[in-house]
């Protein structure tokens, strides 16, 4: 599958399994290496991450969706190894995880990973100034320097003039906005995001949905981002794996999920969205026959965005590549087909 | 096990289960006596000699054992020299100053206006006034010296104990082995009466104040560990991974997250170890603490109700000054810090300095300013007294009357039935209740301590017990609940009912003590009073969480099926309120037996009596058997009410809600 941004993979997991119970471990390697969930449960134990392979492209914004219970959490948790998974492999920049020793995985967290929760999290004595600054407190740098880097982390989120303030005097964004800011703050490479806009009203979450692609266009950060909204999955996602009862049932593209749903349970997600919003051009533009229309679109644009073209009375579109050369035709019929379709 | 037959069962071969079993105790009852006589009264031979063990135990200890370098005794000796010189630095500063060098002890100008300054630190005027006022009125009332005594322990023995329950909890957070292996050593130390441990430190560390700091932090130290599990337990998980993502290493986590994190909850324990502290105040000096509670307690021997009631309500001004500052301190949220020279940045420090400066300086000036002078020192005790012998010679019969007429129309019967009951009879019924309440293993735990009960030849003594705490605690709620559904259903009326019993609840527990001895004189009716009046706080307590918990989605709901006001409070809202209400009554019966104990001054019969007597006597096996054996009692009572509080939770389909609240 080839995804928008084809970087290497920086972050890999192969047949993770987390297991809860009494023994977990010593169950799955005399059961394994893919128990039932009928035997799973007959023995007693809970299966929140059941052989899940991931790979995350350096990036790009995955996405993992899920309802509650489906072990979205969980599986992050896995990621970062907050959670020792029962079984499998995580590799980050090619090595594995689980075999880091507990001094590594403490270096590791504290250069490479940043982490964004769904309450926050923050801590309630704290400033917004010493919160942003506190992992690089934690890791020993001095005041002058951790301030003035928490400043700045503090004015990329939009908060500047407020870093005298506690957390109980801000809103929800606000705190969620101090929250992205502490993650970014020791500068890291993986940038997990746990449900961060769930806690959110509606119209806020808009709002911070557009802040974290802004963010994101800056920065160019690998991103693991966890929600259990189908719209925010698709809005944000570069590629996006469902999960359901600890297992990934489809991942890809939000283009593919959409137009290709590989079980009645995704498709019950998809149905509800508008197609021209997520279908891109490339996907349903024809080979390019007949004289070249007046207009042109990138294939990666999507149908929606094209449609102003055909209100203005344009029967054919150009679509072009990259590099602007003409790849395809597309055609009025195709557009209303996908619209009314949907 | 009994529930998986519940739902299909129903109602009704329950009911038939505890009807067999009364029936079977009072067959017993009746025609035991001849067929089973052991069972009435414990053979002579049968009898475990559990003091005279424990009493070898400590002997040996004091006398013989060796930690390898050094003995036990030296060992103990150290510890109360580690005690003893902070004391003594505390105490001169407080009390006597350094003589030998000239130098008078802290004016009390001094500590009135710090004690405001911390007020307002605390809680801003209000706040300052009321803890000025607290300790001016214990100068007015000429108690200086003794309060000053006595805030020298408390300063002592705070801190430890809350240094000491917050690392030990944090240490039983962190390896769950020890949370276990402490959990009913903090169970048991929640329920044994305080006499019964000042028997072995009394004998561990001879009788002074270090004995008296000793008890007290081995008192106040228990709810500050179980406080501090229960507050890094529930630190949310988003912030220990926070902490984890964030790299912290282990002594990073403890103390830049989880205690940070918690710290509204820990400072609720630093208040609890202060209330209880000041607690123990009174009992503390029986080992030699001197101060306050001594003062109280010579009063109390006199039976001289004003210096009584003065130095008693000395002890209430600095409980209710330290509560209220404490618990403001603990509400305060932190401020933005300014940049400004170092004075303006530090303004209470600056202050206290200033004041420490004038102060001094007064007291060179002005002899008043030293020492509170004796002439402006105010005594209502005489007044006290003649109103006391006013009220007892104009309403001594009445009040005869009243005291007779419950001896011997409730008391009387009640403790001659409960004494006449055979010990193997009631172990036998405890189990069989353990047994529907809670399964097998409760009823195993009910029997065994009854029977250890029996085993230690206390059998009267326990029952005598019993009935004491039994009449009180019923007599507790039948005032209790009644006011606690009034003051739930009327919003004007919660505020200072509650107002009235958290004041209740900072008293010591003897001042309940007084007024009771000083209407009814000694006996088990006054026992009765004090321990009622003690006890009545968490069954009004109760049962206004319980009634105001309820929803009111189902209140409306009631209303709009037509239900009369009548109808709505005994159909749904003490139906749903009953599990609060049953925990309500575990903590009564829990408050009643700690009272119960004290009451021992007053001249009862009881378990409390053993362990008093075992105290003059420095018996330390004696004291402890009597005081586990109450422990053992209040340990039955709380499992039993509290599987029966589960069940009626998990009636009524509140089981996870009631979990976290429990």
């Amino acid at each position: 599958m080839e995804g928008a941004t084809g970087g290497p993979a920086r972050l890999v997991c192969r047949n993770v399994w987390k297991l809860f119970g009494p023994r977990a471990g010593a169950w799955l390697a005399a059961n394994g290496p893919a128990p039932a969930p009928e035997a799973i449960a007959a023995a007693g134990l809970v299966a929140a991450v059941r052989g899940v392979n991931l790979e995350v492209r350096a990036g790009e914004i995955f996405v993992i969706m899920g309802l509650s219970g489906s072990g979205k959490s969980t599986l992050v948790r896995c990621l970062a190894r907050l959670i020792e998974p029962t079984a499998g492999e995580i590799l980050f920049e090619g090595r594995d995880l689980l075999s880091a020793s507990e001094a590594e995985m403490t270096r590791i967290r504290r250069h490479k990973m940043g982490m964004v929760f769904q309450h926050f999290a923050l801590l309630p004595h704290l400033s917004v100034l010493e919160n942003v600054a506190f992992p690089l407190e934690i890791q020993g740098m001095g005041r002058a320097e951790r301030e003035e880097r928490a400043r700045r982390m503090i004015a990329l989120v939009g908060l500047a003039g407020r870093e005298g303030a506690f957390p109980r005097q801000l809103s929800g964004g606000q705190q969620q906005r101090v929250g992205i800011a502490r993650s970014l703050a020791a500068e890291p490479e993986l940038w997990f995001l746990d449900e961060p806009f769930s806690a959110l009203d509606p119209l806020i979450r808009r709002e911070m949905q557009d802040e974290f692609l802004r963010l994101q266009r800056m920065l160019h950060k690998t991103i693991v981002f966890i929600t259990h909204d189908f719209d925010e999955a698709i809005r944000l996602a570069d590629r996006i794996a469902i999960m359901k009862d600890g297992a990934v049932e489809q991942s890809g593209t939000p283009e593919q999920i959409v137009l290709l749903p590989a079980t009645p349970y995704v498709a019950e997600f998809t149905r509800a969205v508008p197609r021209a919003k997520v279908v891109r051009l490339g996907s349903v533009m024809r080979p390019p026959e007949g004289p070249a229309p007046a207009r042109s679109l990138p294939a990666t644009a999507t149908v929606a965005e094209a449609a102003p073209a055909f209100l203005e009375g344009a029967e054919v579109v150009g679509v072009t590549d990259a590099a602007g050369r003409l790849v395809g035709h597309l055609d009025r019929r195709a557009v209303v087909d996908l619209m009314l379709g949907g | 096990m009994s529930d998986a037959a519940l739902p299909a069962a129903g109602a009704r071969p329950r009911g038939l289960a505890w009807l067999a079993a009364a029936a079977l105790f009072a067959l017993f009852l009746a025609w035991g006596q001849d067929l089973a006589p052991w069972a009435f009264a414990l053979p002579r031979g049968w009898q475990v000699p559990f003091a005279d063990w424990i009493g070898g135990f400590v002997r040996w200890l004091l006398d013989d054992a060796s930690l390898g370098l050094f003995t036990f005794a030296e060992f103990t000796r150290f510890l109360s020299a580690l005690l003893g010189a902070p004391y003594a630095l505390v105490r001169a500063v407080l009390v006597e100053g350094w003589p030998a060098a000239g130098i008078p002890p802290l004016p009390w100008t001094a500590v009135v206006a710090l004690a405001g300054l911390l007020g307002h630190r605390a809680g801003g005027w209000p706040l300052a006034l009321l803890a000025a006022a607290s300790f001016l009125f214990i100068a007015l009332f000429g108690r200086w010296e003794s309060a000053m005594l006595t805030l020298a322990s408390i300063v002592i023995a705070v801190p430890l104990g809350i240094a000491g329950g917050l690392g030990l909890g944090i240490l039983a957070h962190r390896r769950p082995w020890l949370a276990r292996a402490l959990t009913p050593v903090l169970d048991l130390m929640q329920t044994i009466p305080v006499f019964a441990y000042l028997v072995p430190v009394l004998i561990l560390f001879g009788f002074g104040p270090v004995s008296a700091i000793v008890a007290t932090l081995i008192y106040a130290m228990p709810p500050m560990i179980r406080i501090t599990l229960l507050a890094l337990a529930r630190v949310p998980g988003e912030i220990v991974d926070l902490g984890r993502m964030v790299g912290c290493t282990r002594a990073q986590m403890t103390w830049r997250v989880m205690v940070p994190a918690a710290k509204d909850a820990l400072m609720l324990g630093a208040n609890q170890v202060i209330m209880l502290s000041l607690n123990m105040v009174i009992i503390a000096s029986m080992i030699g603490a001197g101060g306050l509670g001594f003062d109280v307690l010579q009063a109390l021997r006199r039976l001289d109700f004003g210096a009584g009631l003065e130095a008693g309500l000395a002890i209430v001004a600095l409980a209710v000054a330290m509560d209220r500052v404490s618990q403001a301190w603990a509400g305060l949220r932190p401020e933005a810090p300014r940049a400004a020279p170092w004075p303006a940045r530090h303004p209470y420090l600056v202050a206290a300095l200033a004041i420490l400066a004038a102060a001094v300086v007064a007291a060179q000036l002005w002899p008043w300013a030293q020492s509170y002078p004796q002439a402006w020192r105010l005594s209502t005790g005489d007044f006290w007294s003649r109103v006391m012998r006013e009220i007892n010679v104009t309403y001594f019969d009445r009040l005869e009357a009243i005291k007779t007429t419950l001896l011997v129309n409730v008391m009387l019967p009640v403790k001659r039935l409960l004494l006449g009951l055979p010990w193997a009879g009631v172990a036998a019924l405890l189990a069989f209740a353990g047994w529907r309440l809670g399964g097998w293993r409760l009823a195993a735990l009910a029997g065994a301590l009854t029977v250890l009960i029996a085993l230690t030849g206390l059998w009267e003594q326990a029952m005598t017990t019993v009935y004491l705490c039994g009449v009180s605690v019923a007599f507790a709620m039948l005032i209790g609940v009644p006011v606690g559904i009034l003051a739930a259903g009327r919003d004007w009326l919660w505020p200072p009912v509650r107002a009235v019993i958290d004041t209740l609840q900072t008293l010591p527990s003897f001042v309940y003590l007084m007024p009771a001895v000083m209407l009814f004189r000694v006996g088990d009716f006054t026992a009765m009073l004090a321990v009622v009046a003690y006890a009545v706080v968490p069954a009004i307590r109760y049962t206004v969480l319980g009634l105001r918990g309820v929803d009111p989605r189902l209140i409306e709901a009631g209303r709009a099926m037509g239900c009369t006001r009548g109808q709505i409070l005994r159909r749904i809202r003490l139906r749903l309120a009953l599990p609060e209400i049953l925990l309500g009554l575990n903590q009564t019966i829990m408050f009643a037996l700690s009272m119960l104990v004290i009451t021992a001054l007053v001249g009862t019969r009881d378990l409390g009596q053993e362990v008093y007597i075992a105290l003059t006597k420095a018996n330390a096996g004696a004291g402890l058997v009597a005081g586990l054996c109450v422990a053992f009692i209040a340990i039955i009572a709380d499992r039993l009410i509290q599987a029966a509080a589960a069940r009626a939770r998990a009636r009524l389909g509140l089981a996870e809600e009631g979990a976290h609240g429990a």
